[in-house]
């Protein structure tokens, strides 16, 4: 039975290696701008984490292979080196390890939350509240009017509580259920929650931030790649929390400038 | 070190029923009325997770008879959106505290603690019932969230603020549900820090003559480590579950911000902090997963030696690793928190101790590994578990190193790849611990023999099942597919439906054999062969006793032992091990330098 | 004695049958008083222009959302039709009832149809029965926010049966929003007597009124109430207009 085990385990971690090295549900199409920095991070910690784990099922299995079943009168072997060996090497190819991706994974870190956002950005607001996005657009004054949380009015459309007969930076304010944006322009989102915890999740876009109640937070990145992704919540919100998404438009400036006007006689 | 044993507290030994079964200050009984609940716990668990597992892979489908278990919560037999997370809420919290903190550690901790170093009871037997009866009473309020009016709650076994602390405005089962459950679990703190104090002071006070700390067995090493982590961990979720109540009951605002409007409705509150909940509720939830997890090592490691017939290349370091890990998790409880909003240079600083603490953890398993090398490996139920718990432990913890990176945390966090990492290297390691102690131990609790082939299928098919159900997780992860939720409806999730069916067929059977475990028990415990002393022929102090032991463990005598307890592979000894308390002199098996 | 036994059993039987007779003549439903006495009928119309009401963009739910990929829907807080004419007002009879009126059994439907509520407002008696029903492809999550009311909150997935609900206490009007699509909204008045809902043209009619001098009363989302007092004749029905100011 050892040897059926040993070589069960042997199977296992290379039937679980093989989906990874095919690709079969492989990790979407990056398109920001620091994304890659993110997927080379991903890389070589799959490679690492892979060779670890090959490595000790693989040895793990050998050893059960080798040493069950022995005479009752075979002599106890020492492995060379003893535990000190052992040390010694996860201290060195372990922790060198590690610490290697620990601080080359500070640029990629960095790139997202240490750099502050372009001058030039385009300022995007977003709302999370149960169970969907809104989107705010400053509109041509480039002022967002002030959001009044009791005048909250969904049923009439009024998603910010925003007051334009009485805010005139509000009037041309454009609220939107879609999330729109230029290819290769800076986005500055603006992240605030109408009620509980939330999060902002686009996977090709290799961003992900949580709306906390109480806290204004921003997001800044780049879209490099036209076409419609997915805004999905990752915060447990709620009984809708699956249901609770918004489309990601990245789009051309000019289709970007007409989709703005549309959306400005809608309001 | 002078013999404390005399002060353990003396008592006689139970004549009524009562005292003998259910209201007993013997530890033993104690264990087995913890893993007895823990039992209970992991199949109610367990059938939950079926119940998730079919909806998430037949979402509109009706699940005939459900209606039953809730008229409100699937009309029909159809499980509405809340019910899932009321039932994922349940399961999380059922398995992380009922058994996976409750089986290991004051199971098999209560039971074979003072044994194995030489003690008659703890010192504080009455606590230590009391801790039992607490913890139960905690399980009954949380199943009782079941019968409420509106369920229970829903925000996951994590609870976060504010959807846990805003009430019932907030979605079903959140009011009065969510109560019970903080209720509960500050209940089941209070349980488990009375227990950490009765199992700190009888591995400090009362071994038993001989019994250096360097003689305890391994398995004492992490029970007495385990205990001190839950006396700090314990002694901070509990308040944190009483300021969550009294958001609720006293209309506090400690997690509330203010400005909140849900369902149209302004909320009153201000001042509170979305953030507190998570850094107090990760500083003990850190440290819990580690809890749940170093028992099961040192369980390993103790039925490991006696199935390989020789000791560890270093016991030393072994202890000094799990030590390491105990200390480090302190460290590391902001990984849970780099996308929260949480300063991001924090994230920074929680990742470095959480990218060392995989050192300690590759050096225990190094050591497992290669104390097989030139080993006398015995292959029986116990010993494959215990090997398992390695091959598993290795699985789920190369998926730290991902987590680790607050970089890729980014593109990993709340999706099925966090789900897949923990549920291998906690849930599914630590049950291959509790599968480990139970088949290596049952002999000595019950004095019957277990069936081994009905173990060795048990190990078989929980062994492949579980890989097949977790391993897809990860792939899952990678892909995006967010976790928490009840349906998979967004686009890029469609094609991935496939993989979730494949995942719920194999939980679906990976629990049917678990039936086989179950029977497996309840046949052994009445007509299992009667079991010797010592079947394993293993060294340490509880195989010195009958099988199942006395009342007073040692017969009112105090043992002496003599040697380090993993005298294996000695030579010019009548047999190929040598037990603690054997007067017989030898040359002692000692670390390999 | 067999003889004996046969005509006990039949008396048996006979008192069986009889007793089932009754209790399906007694389990029938008493229906409302047939129209008796008289009506009254009229518009509703707006004065001024209608506010330029918002398309919903419903892109959060594609199933939803293609189902109106060519007709958008509007918020309807106020739908005005042909000839000015005011939908969705509720009219109904808020002084001069004699309090004997039975309430309707007729069965509505609260139907959830595309994201929408279908109809967006209705009117009901109390303890008159409603259904509610799921007809699209998601979840809808149907929350009534009553003041007089209790309130409830339930889930009703794809491919569920109709929930039977009713309402206990008049109420002008209760608020139900769907808590997973933010954009859905209707209301539910619950009133005594006769009731009316306006339709597209903004006609209304009342049936069912005994000759006397009454108070209608009107009720729009956004524009609040109005009221009117009518006498209503027997056979001839009564006229009555409203017209609400725009804002």
């Amino acid at each position: 039975m050892a040897k059926l085990f040993a070589v069960t385990i042997f199977v296992i971690a290379i039937a679980s290696a093989v989906p990874i090295l095919m690709h079969t549900w492989p990790m979407p199409v990056d398109i920001s701008t620091h994304g890659p920095l993110i997927d080379e991070q991903m890389a070589d910690t799959m490679a690492e984490a892979g060779i670890a784990f090959l490595a000790a099922q693989i040895i793990l299995a050998f050893f059960i292979w080798k040493f069950s079943g022995r005479p009752k009168d075979a002599k106890i072997g020492h492995f060379p080196g003893g535990a000190m060996a052992l040390v010694i090497a996860a201290f060195l190819l372990v922790g060198t390890e590690v610490l290697a991706l620990g601080v080359f994974g500070t640029k990629a870190w960095a790139a997202v939350y240490f750099t502050p956002p372009a001058a030039d950005s385009m300022p995007i607001q977003v709302q999370a509240g149960q169970f969907a996005f809104y989107f705010r657009y400053p509109g041509p004054d480039g002022k967002f009017g002030t959001i009044h949380p009791d005048k909250i009015d969904e049923g009439n459309q009024n998603f910010f509580g925003l007051d334009p007969a009485n805010d005139p930076a509000a009037k041309d304010d454009i609220v939107t259920a879609e999330m729109a944006m230029p290819v290769n322009k800076e986005v500055h989102l603006l992240m605030h929650s109408k009620d509980l915890g939330h999060s902002f999740y686009v996977r090709e876009l290799r961003v992900q931030q949580d709306f906390v109640p109480g806290l204004d937070l921003s997001l800044h990145f780049t879209a490099n790649k036209i076409g419609k992704y997915e805004i999905v919540c990752t915060q447990l919100c709620g009984l809708g929390h699956y249901n609770m998404k918004a489309y990601l438009e990245v789009m051309s400036q000019t289709d970007f400038d007409s989709w703005l006007k549309q959306q400005a006689a809608n309001q | 070190m002078h013999d404390m044993s005399a002060h353990a507290a003396q008592h006689h030994a139970p004549t009524s029923f009562i005292r003998k079964y259910i209201f007993s200050l013997d530890h033993k009984v104690i264990g087995k009325q913890y893993y007895g609940l823990a039992l209970i716990a992991v199949y109610i668990g367990m059938a939950i997770s079926w119940l998730m597992r079919f909806h998430l892979a037949w979402t509109n489908a009706r699940i005939p008879g459900l209606q039953w278990l809730s008229s409100v919560g699937a009309p029909g037999g159809l499980m509405t959106p809340e019910y899932y997370l009321e039932l994922m809420t349940m399961h999380g919290t059922i398995m992380v505290f009922f058994v996976l903190t409750t089986a290991p550690f004051a199971g098999f901790g209560n039971f074979f603690l003072p044994i194995q170093v030489g003690a008659e009871d703890m010192p504080f037997p009455r606590f230590n019932m009391m801790s039992f009866w607490i913890t139960f009473v905690a399980f009954c309020v949380l199943m009782s969230a079941f019968f409420v009016g509106d369920g229970p709650p829903l925000s996951g076994w994590t609870a976060y603020a504010p959807l846990s602390a805003v009430g019932a405005i907030a979605g079903p089962g959140q009011g009065t549900g969510q109560v019970l459950w903080a209720i509960s679990i500050a209940l089941f703190c209070v349980g488990q820090l009375l227990g950490s104090l009765n199992f700190i002071t009888t591995t400090l006070d009362l071994r038993t003559k001989g019994m250096t700390l360097m003689r305890m067995p391994l398995t004492v090493w992490a029970w007495f480590i385990t205990s001190c982590m839950g006396l700090t961990a314990f002694a901070v979720l509990l308040p944190a579950c009483i300021l969550l109540i009294l958001d609720h009951v006293a209309g506090t605002s400690f997690f509330i911000a203010s400005g909140l409007v849900i369902n149209d409705k302004m909320l009153p509150h201000s001042g509170g902090s979305t953030l507190l909940w998570q850094h107090l509720f990760w500083f003990f939830g850190h440290p819990e997963v580690y809890i749940a997890i170093v028992p099961g090592v040192g369980i390993v490691s103790h039925v490991l030696i006696t199935n390989m017939r020789r000791p560890l290349l270093s016991h030393k370091v072994m202890i000094g690793c799990m030590g390491a890990l105990a200390f480090l998790s302190y460290m590391v409880y902001g990984h849970h928190m780099f996308v929260s909003g949480m300063n991001p240079f924090s994230g920074l600083v929680f990742s470095f101790p959480t990218l060392v603490i995989t050192i300690p953890a590759t050096i225990i398993v190094l050591i497992w590994i290669f104390s097989l090398y030139g080993s006398k490996l015995r292959i029986n139920s116990a010993s494959l578990f215990a090997l398992g718990f390695i091959s598993m432990f290795v699985s789920g913890g190369v998926s730290g190193f991902f987590l680790a990176q607050p970089s890729l945390d980014i593109y990993l966090h709340a999706t099925y790849f966090v789900v897949g990492h923990f549920h291998m290297v906690m849930a599914v390691a630590a049950l291959f611990g509790i599968f480990t102690g139970t088949y290596f131990w049952f002999p000595k609790m019950t004095g019957h023999m277990m069936n081994e082939s009905l173990g060795k299928l048990h190990f078989w098919l929980t062994f492949v099942g579980t890989y097949a159900i977790f391993m897809p997780f990860h792939y899952l992860g990678m892909a995006g597919n967010v976790r928490r939720y009840q349906a998979f409806v967004d686009d890029y999730m469609q094609p991935l439906l496939g993989v979730h069916k494949f995942i719920t067929i194999a939980a679906l059977l990976t629990g049917a054999a678990q039936l086989i475990f179950l029977y497996n028990l309840i046949h052994s415990r009445f007509r299992g062969a009667p079991a010797p002393p010592n079947p394993w022929e293993a060294t340490s102090l509880e195989w010195t006793m009958p099988s199942p032991p006395p009342f007073d463990n040692f017969g009112g005598k105090h043992p002496v032992v003599y040697h380090d307890p993993y005298q294996y592979g000695i030579e010019g000894s009548s047999n190929d091990y040598v037990m603690q308390d054997s007067p017989e002199q030898i040359h002692t098996v000692r670390d390999e330098k | 004695m067999k003889t004996g036994y046969k005509y006990k059993l039949a008396a048996l039987f006979s008192a069986f049958l009889l007793l089932a007779l009754g209790v399906m003549i007694l389990g029938q439903n008493v229906d409302a008083a047939p129209p008796s006495g008289g009506s009254v009928a009229g518009t509703v119309k707006l004065d001024g222009t209608a506010p330029h009401e918002r398309s919903i963009d419903m892109s959060k739910e594609p199933s939803c959302a293609k189902e109106h990929a060519s007709n958008p829907v509007k918020v309807e807080s106020v739908v005005v039709g042909s000839n000015g004419g005011l939908q969705n007002v509720v009219v109904y009879v808020s002084q001069g009832l004699s309090g004997n009126e039975a309430n309707s059994t007729q069965m509505q439907t609260w139907d959830q149809k595309g994201c929408q509520y279908i109809p967006h407002v209705i009117a009901l008696n109390p303890g008159q029965h409603f259904k509610v029903v799921n007809s699209d492809q998601t979840s809808h999550n149907i929350h009534p926010q009553p003041k007089n009311n209790s309130e409830w909150n339930k889930s009703q997935p794809p491919g569920s049966q109709p929930f039977d609900v009713t309402w206990a206490n008049p109420e002008v009007a209760i608020n139900v929003k769907c808590n997973i699509h933010p954009w859905m909204h209707g209301y539910m008045a619950v009133v005594k007597g006769p009731y009316s809902v306006s339709d597209n043209s903004g006609a209304f009619k009342l049936e069912g009124l005994a000759p006397g001098s009454y108070t209608l009363t009107a009720w729009q989302e956004e524009y609040g109430t109005q009221t009117q007092k009518v006498t209503v004749a027997a056979g001839k029905p009564a006229a009555v207009n409203f017209t609400f100011k725009a804002k």
